[in-house]
């Protein structure tokens, strides 16, 4: 099972680490800083939906963009997005679930995540 | 030479690092840098996964995993599938083959994807590193606030999928 996964693993690792490199951190901030409103709840969304980031890199990302000005909803979005939807890893995902559900389950935790970050956000 | 196929996107990507780096090409060695971290993580994790996963399928009856967490398993059944996914580590595509073995096993529907939920979402051992970034409140919060909306995921996708004959595949 490892060996006939690897191919489609190191293309999604592939992509990602071309992705992360095409969004520094200065960007992200620019795009979800203060005032941003609805712009920085998309931006979260849409980046965060890119890839399955691990929390070791989410987490530490995130506080910088917390120092940065980034609001504690936003980061709440981001942060949920990163790690539970992955556009990039839905190759390997649709080969467990299908790629109906694999699609499926991506969107429902899309709006969940937003879901999250407006009860966060009410909190915070 | 299908089988090839699958292997050219990785081999060509790999090519162009390494050239990036005999000519110090500055973006092909800072994404080579994303891609070694990345790499590494799965390489030490996912072997691991695999081992655990083979354990389970011998050591785990069948009957076990359906009396527990199978279709009549209710309230207790997802809070055992959330502990067994929050107590592991690593990135979502890791539960994926677990997601599989419990599903083999019968897990219901239901639990698979709670399990999947909880297992990208919340980890106690990740937690200490969330609060030292992003501090106690928020992580606390967040857990708390997640926790109920990937339960209700779980019973969505179950009411979803109940008649369309879904099933966990082995790749």
């Amino acid at each position: 099972m490892f060996l006939r996964l690897l191919p489609t693993l190191i293309l999604m690792l592939a992509l990602v680490s071309v992705v992360l490199y095409l969004i520094p951190e200065e960007k992200l901030t620019k795009y979800m800083g203060e005032g941003s409103g609805i712009a920085g709840w998309a931006t979260a969304a849409l980046f965060g939906s890119v890839a399955l980031i691990p929390g070791f890199i989410a987490y530490p990302l995130c506080g910088i963009l917390v120092k940065s000005g980034v609001a504690y909803s936003i980061i709440a979005v981001f942060i949920t997005t990163l790690m539970m939807t992955g556009f990039l890893t839905l190759p390997l995902e649709a080969k467990f679930l299908g790629w109906r559900v694999s699609i499926i389950r991506n969107i429902i935790s899309l709006v969940a995540a937003l879901l999250i970050g407006l009860i966060m956000g009410f909190f915070l | 030479m299908k089988k090839l196929q699958k292997y050219i996107f990785p081999i060509v990507f790999l090519i162009l690092i390494g050239l990036s780096y005999l000519f110090n090409y500055s973006v092909g060695e800072k994404v080579g840098l994303n891609f070694w971290m990345f790499f590494k993580e799965m390489i030490l994790f996912l072997p691991l996964m695999f081992i655990l996963i083979g354990l389970f399928d011998v050591w785990v009856p069948r009957e076990k995993i359906e009396k527990h967490i199978g279709k009549e398993s209710g309230w207790k059944g997802t809070g055992l599938v959330i502990l067994l996914a929050t107590l592991q580590a690593g990135p979502l595509y890791g539960a994926f083959p677990f997601a599989y073995i419990l599903w083999k096993k019968g897990c219901s529907i239901r639990n698979v994807f709670i399990y999947l939920g909880a297992f990208s979402t919340i980890k106690i051992p990740m937690l200490t590193f969330e609060i030292g970034f992003l501090g106690l409140k928020f992580s606390l919060l967040r857990t708390l606030i997640t926790l109920p909306v990937f339960i209700l995921i779980g019973y969505l996708m179950e009411w979803y999928l109940k008649d369309k004959d879904f099933e966990v595949k082995q790749p």
